[in-house]
Parts: structure tokens; sequence; C-alpha cells
């Protein structure tokens, strides 16, 4: 029986990632909540649009290697993540000027600006196939480790190793500055009082002198950024690929669902119960028991709940019992 | 143009465009997108059912797809009988229990007094259930997978005649959407997107890792075909015979025919299956549902049981998706399901019925031809227009880069397809009248 190594595996295998992966499901939740309360539709374009952002700061990061600059022990991507920002930007607000803004002047139904999405969908996603392709691309450079499982037995004798990637670090502190910035901007300052006033009641907010194109662009651009930054530390923390990035639109769709569409908090918490949920019911128990069991009692098999496989299951299974049980999520969401 | 010459119209075009490709390409790739377009069509109109008839977004196609792929397998192919011995008690046994678990939970929620007993009760019941499942199943499934892995390593089908997958295929993605339906209709619009959306991602995603069920992406192949071979064809005397009359080589008659009785068989489904929905669309049936869709409200005051209707169009429409999926896999006459993706079976189903015309039939049908003609063609059509502009170009990683992305144009122009008919002919090309 060993209480510490078991909980050393723990962290290395379990809470440092989920964390980590909680984090970037959280910003991307975050977006995806944000257009939901003040746009009033759920953006089916919202992974590619990370995959944009994204696509746009590898560019940059790439065009900065080449030219020597480098942010010493992390990753040269943070540096270039404002631009890639800059242009999604643009990217966004000129979509919503080409294509959103005649449906929100028609007051077209919620579910038709959904598949006006789902034709955005298409279109991002061929763009970013277009530019990048569709292969693997790495650009995570830096520092690898903030500690390394060798060191961190060396340094505490014990049997287990604990490791943090620097992505994983940059993730935890990058989104807690992003949500700290949000919350700050929407609770503090004037543009994102209108925006939650627009929120909680169009008509009201549109007599009180709010002027909604103003809100929809300052939207647009929060989204951006957020979608960009959740993008970029999933692409360091793993890799980037077109095609995982669309997969994302699943478990970010259930964050944001299970912490209640429409409410900022409730997609931070969805973010970390999914992420939480995925990584431990996949994974293999074994070590862990195995330090905490005396050895008679060791288990044979892997000890895990369910296979990799069924990580996307698990994320719509959380879903659908909180759905049962309230039907708008867990922190009181908005049903249009 | 008037409304009542909009549908002929379109199917002259799309005729022509069919046709086309079997005089500028070849015979062979003009059957091989009037045989998809027909699967597509109807895939289509089960959306439409769905959609068109009744407001329900559906964006879980891919699964009841994939559902009816299954079906081809499990009634088509023959059984493995040392796998049935080795594991087939086990996994009706563990089956068995897992329904047990969930009747037995459903029970507990209703009879347990509120507050902390339900919820102890409830959850106990939910977590032994599943232990105990997964005693009962996991030796069973590996027993099975022991079993000739390399060639089946699944418990096989019931070796009866491949047509009957079809409506097989149907009655199982039926019995899938009832379920979900039961738990999901209640949610509102967004809601029950993202829910069909998850569904169909845990279908799949079952399909790929139980191999005992279809052996997963270790993928099924030879699944029986309802039409000839062609290497019998081609050693058939009477078949060359008449193919040298028509001036054919046996290889390319062979494969024509072969292709031509698919093109039969699946024509007759599609046309049973619009004559169908036409009556239904016409029908007092029909008509309340679209009552529903327009004013749910007003429906449900006159006396209208609006979720009871919904769950059923649910099933009706998911049923056909199933059909469909089933007919696709004899077609191939293999199951890959690795090769389920949503962009292709869900979302691009959805610009079909959109483009096509959404609660009129004939629409969604023709859309789903379109759509499916321009899926096929976009890619050598990009190449060639890339190919042109960079042919002044010289030799270089943009040259490259460029005529390598022409393959990424097909999802482009099916989203800009898709935008611009949203956007000038929001009900379509062929409207609801």
């Amino acid at each position: 029986m060993d209480i510490l190594n078991a909980l050393v595996a723990l962290a290395n295998y379990v809470l440092v990632p989920a964390v980590a992966y909680g984090s970037q499901l959280a910003l991307g939740a975050l977006g995806v909540t944000l257009i939901y309360g003040i746009l009033r539709f759920s953006n089916f374009a919202h992974g590619d649009t990370m995959a944009f952002g994204t696509m746009a700061t590898i560019l940059f990061t790439w065009w900065f290697q080449s030219m020597g600059i480098s942010f010493g022990p992390l990753p040269t991507a943070l540096l270039a993540l404002p631009f890639g920002i800059a242009v999604s930007a643009l990217f966004l607000l000129g979509t919503d000027r080409v294509v959103y803004r005649f449906y929100r002047k028609q007051k077209a139904a919620p579910v038709i600006l959904v598949i006006v999405s789902l034709g955005v969908m298409f279109v991002m996603n061929g763009v970013v196939r277009f530019i990048i392709g569709t292969d693997d691309q790495r650009f995570a450079d830096g520092a690898r480790f903030i500690i390394s499982a060798g060191d961190f037995k060396e340094m505490t004798g014990l049997e287990e190793g604990l490791a943090i990637r620097v992505s994983q670090g940059i993730t935890l502190v990058t989104a807690i500055i992003v949500v700290a910035l949000l919350f700050y901007f929407l609770n503090k300052t004037r543009t994102g009082k209108s925006m939650r006033a627009f929120s909680d009641n169009e008509d009201l907010a549109l007599l009180s002198g709010i002027n909604p194109e103003r809100v929809v662009m300052v939207t647009w651009i929060i989204v951006a950024a957020l979608a960009t930054i959740a993008g970029v530390l999933y692409g360091l923390d793993k890799s980037f690929k077109p095609f995982t990035y669309f997969q994302l639109l699943l478990p970010i769709f259930a964050s944001a669902i299970v912490g209640g569409l429409g409410n900022p908090i409730g997609a931070i918490a969805g973010g970390f119960i999914i992420a939480f949920s995925e990584v431990t019911v996949t994974y293999a128990f074994k070590k862990v028991l195995g330090h905490l069991l005396p050895d008679s009692l060791a288990p044979d098999g892997l000890v895990q709940l369910l296979s990799t496989d069924y990580k996307f299951a698990v994320s719509f299974v959380i879903l659908i019992i909180v759905l049962l049980f309230r039907p708008t999520g867990l922190f009181k969401g908005k049903s249009v | 143009m008037k409304h009542s010459m909009r549908a002929p119209a379109l199917t002259v075009v799309v005729a022509i465009l069919i046709i086309g490709t079997g005089f500028f390409q070849s015979w062979n790739s003009a059957l091989g997108i009037l045989n998809m377009g027909i699967i597509s069509a109807i895939m289509a109109l089960g959306v439409n059912l769905q959609w068109g008839f009744a407001g329900l977004f559906n964006v879980g196609i891919m699964g009841f797809v994939a559902l009816g792929g299954l079906a081809t397998v499990l009634i088509a192919t023959p059984a493995t009988k040392d796998a049935w011995q080795a594991g087939g008690i086990g996994i009706i046994a563990a089956l068995i229990l897992g329904a047990m678990t969930i009747i037995a939970t459903i029970y507990a929620n209703k009879n347990l007094p509120k507050g902390k007993y339900r919820i102890l009760g409830v959850s106990s019941i939910l977590v032994i259930g599943f232990f105990v499942f997964r005693a009962v199943f996991d030796p069973a499934v590996s027993s099975i997978e022991a079993i000739n892995p390399a060639v089946t390593g699944n418990i096989g089908g019931l070796n009866l005649p491949v047509l009957l997958a079809w409506p097989a295929g149907g009655v199982l993605a039926a019995g899938v959407a009832w379920l979900i339906g039961k738990t999901a209709l209640g949610l509102r619009s967004d809601y029950l997107a993202i829910a069909t959306l998850g569904i169909a991602e845990i279908v799949i995603a079952v399909m790929k890792n139980e191999d005992w069920l279809a052996r997963g992406v270790k993928n099924v192949i030879g699944i029986p075909r309802p039409v000839a071979y062609e290497v019998d064809l081609q050693v058939n005397a009477g078949f060359i015979e008449g193919a040298a009359k028509l001036g054919l080589d046996p290889v390319t008659a062979s494969t024509l025919y072969v292709k031509l009785s698919y093109s039969i068989l699946f024509t007759a489904v599609l046309v049973l299956l619009l004559v169908l929905a036409q009556l239904a669309l016409h029908s007092p049936w029909g008509r309340m549902m679209r009552s529903i869709r327009d004013n749910e409200v007003a429906a449900e005051a006159m006396g209208k049981n609006v979720t009871k209707r919904h769950l059923q169009i649910f099933v009706l429409g998911s049923a056909i998706c199933g059909i469909a999926g089933a007919m696709m896999v004899t077609l191939d006459s293999q199951l890959t399901p690795s090769s389920y993706q949503p962009l292709r079976f869900t979302f691009l189903i959805w610009v079909m019925v959109i483009v096509g015309g959404s609660g009129n039939n004939y629409g969604a049908v023709l859309g789903g031809f379109l759509i499916w003609f321009l899926w096929v063609q976009v890619e050598p059509a990009g190449n060639f227009i890339m190919e042109t502009i960079t042919s002044g170009m010289s030799d270089g990683d943009l040259k490259s880069h460029l005529i390598a992305s022409a393959a990424h144009m097909r999802l482009m122009t099916m989203g800009i397809v898709l935008l611009l008919v949203l956007r000038f002919s929001p009900r379509g090309l062929v409207p609801e009248t």
C-alpha cells in the first residue's frame, strides 16, 4: 500500500491531462455559449473557427521561426497568437457581414441560422484544408517539460514520476488569464454590460439605446479570440489536424450544454466536467490500484471502465444524463 | 419560372448531367453516380420527412445509415458457428442483463421515494448492473474474437438473402430511433440537434470497437450480392455473345450489367418510397404534421399530441435512412465503419435537402442527385481548373501546393452552394407548394 505513489500516478495520467483538456474545452465552450447568448444560435462552425484561427497562428509561427524569432523556453506560437486572433477576427467579421447579417436583419428563425452555420462550416473547413492541407502539423517549440518524470522521481524518490509539459502549464495559465479578462470585461466595462443586457433581453436593450451591430461585432471579435486561443492551446498540447478540430465540436457543445447554453460560468464548469469524465472513464486504473491495494488484491485486468475509443461517447452520455434531469443544464441556461 | 415547372426542369438538368457524364467520361462512372445518387436521394427523403414535414432537426443521420449497414452484416453473412458456441450464450446473457439493469433503474426511479433513497438506489443499481454486465460480457467477447480473427472474429449473421437486409436495416434504425426519440424528443431544437449528433457518434464508436458484432475497423468484406457477379458473366457464353452484339468487350459489359441491375433494384425502392412519401404528404396525416411544424402551440390546442407525432415521424424518417444505409453497404459489398463521417453522411445529406427544397419530396430527391453529382465531379473539375490556372506558372512549391489542394475544393463548393441557395432561394430549388 502506497498512497503517495498512487496519488502521483493519478495526477500524472488523470489530473494534469484532464485539467489541460478541460481548460481547452472551457475556452471553446465559452465561444459557443457567447454566440448562443447574443446571436441566439448554435454555431456548428465553431470547431472549424478554432481550426482557422490555429492555422493562422501556425502560419505566423512558421514565419517568425524562419526569421529566427523565438520566445525562449516558451513556444513561439504565443508570440504569433495575437496575429492569429486578428486574422480570424477579420475573417469572422467578414463572414458576419457576408452571411449572417442578412438573416439577422430578416429575423430568421434560430434553426435557419444553425443551417447557415453548417454552410459556413463547410466553407471554413474547405478554406483550412485548402491552405494548410489535411496532415498533422506540429508547431510546438521551446522547452518540452516544466518537470519531467525522471526529474520528479529524483527529487522525491518516489517510484512513480510526474511529468508536466510546458503546453499543459501554458494552457492552464492562459485559460485563467483569458477567463479573468472575459469576466472583467462582461461585468465591469460598458460594452460588456451592454452585451449582457442584450443577451438577457434584446428588446429592452434596444430601447435603452444599445447599438446591436456593435454588440454583434464585439461578440465576434471575442469569439475569434477565444476560439483561436483554445485551438492553439489544443494544438500545442496535442497536434494540429483540421479533422480533429471538427471532431472537437461534440465535446465542446456537450460542455456548453451541460453547463447551460448561454451561461459563461456554466461553460467553464461544463468543460471541466466533460474533460474529467472522459479521462477518468477511459483511464486504466491498474497502476493506481496496484499501489493502493495489497499485492494479493492487485487487479489482473486493466481496470478500465471503457475503451479509449469511447471518449466521444462519454461526453454525450453525460450530456443526456444532465439534460434528463435539468433540461437547461446545470447552471440555468437560456432557452430561446 | 413557374412553381409547377421547377421540378420537371430540374429533373431534366439532373438527367442531362448524368447522361453527359456517360458520353464525356464513361458509362461506368455515369451508372456509379446514378446508383449512389439514388441512395442519396433516399436518405434525403428520410431527412425531408423529419425536417420538411415536421421541422425536426436531426443531425444524427450518419448513425442511422450506419445501423442500416450493420443490418446487412447481421442478415446476410453466414454465421460463425465456433464463435456462437464459444460466446454466443454469454453475449445474449450479457445483453439481457444489461436490459434488465436499465428496466430496474427506470422502475426504481419511478417507485422509490424522492430524495436520497432514490439517488442511492438508482445509482447503485446502475453501478452494480454495469459491473455484472461487464463480468459476463467481456469473457464472451474475447472468446468470440479469438476465433479465427484473421477471417472472422465475429459472430456473423443469419445467412439470409441480402435483399431482406434492406427492410431489416430500416427496422434496426427505427428501433434505435424510437429509443432516442423517447429520451431526446422532449428537448428543444438546438438541444435535440446536439443530442442526435452525439448519438450518431456513439453508434459509430460501438461499431468500430465491438469486433464481435461486425469486426470493427477490420471491416466486413464480401457481403453477398443480390445481383450477378462479373466473373460469372464473363464466362457465360450467352452473355459474351450478347455483349459482342452491342459492340462491347465482356469485361466492360459485365460491369455495366451489374451496375445496371443495381440501378433497377434501387430505382424500384426509390419509386416505392417516393410514392409513399407523396401519399403521406397529401394525406390528413401529412397536413397535421405540417400544421404541427408551422405552429406547435396551435396544433396542441387543437388536441394533437405533438410529442407522439414527433416520435412517429422521427422513427419513420430514420428508418428510411437505415434502408438507404443497408442498400449502400449492399452496393459496396463491404462494411467499413471508419468510413462513416458526419461531413459526408450527415451534413452532406442536409445540403441535399436544403438545396433541393425542404418540404417537397421531389425537391429532396432531385437535390440528392444534384449534390451527389457535384460531390463526385467537383474534384476532377477542380483539378482541371487548377491545372489550367497554374499552367503558366513555373514549377515550384506554390504550383504543386495549388494543384494538391484542388482536392479540398469539394467541401468549399458544397458550403458555397448551400449558402447561395439559402440566401437567394431560401426554400430550395423546388420549393414546397
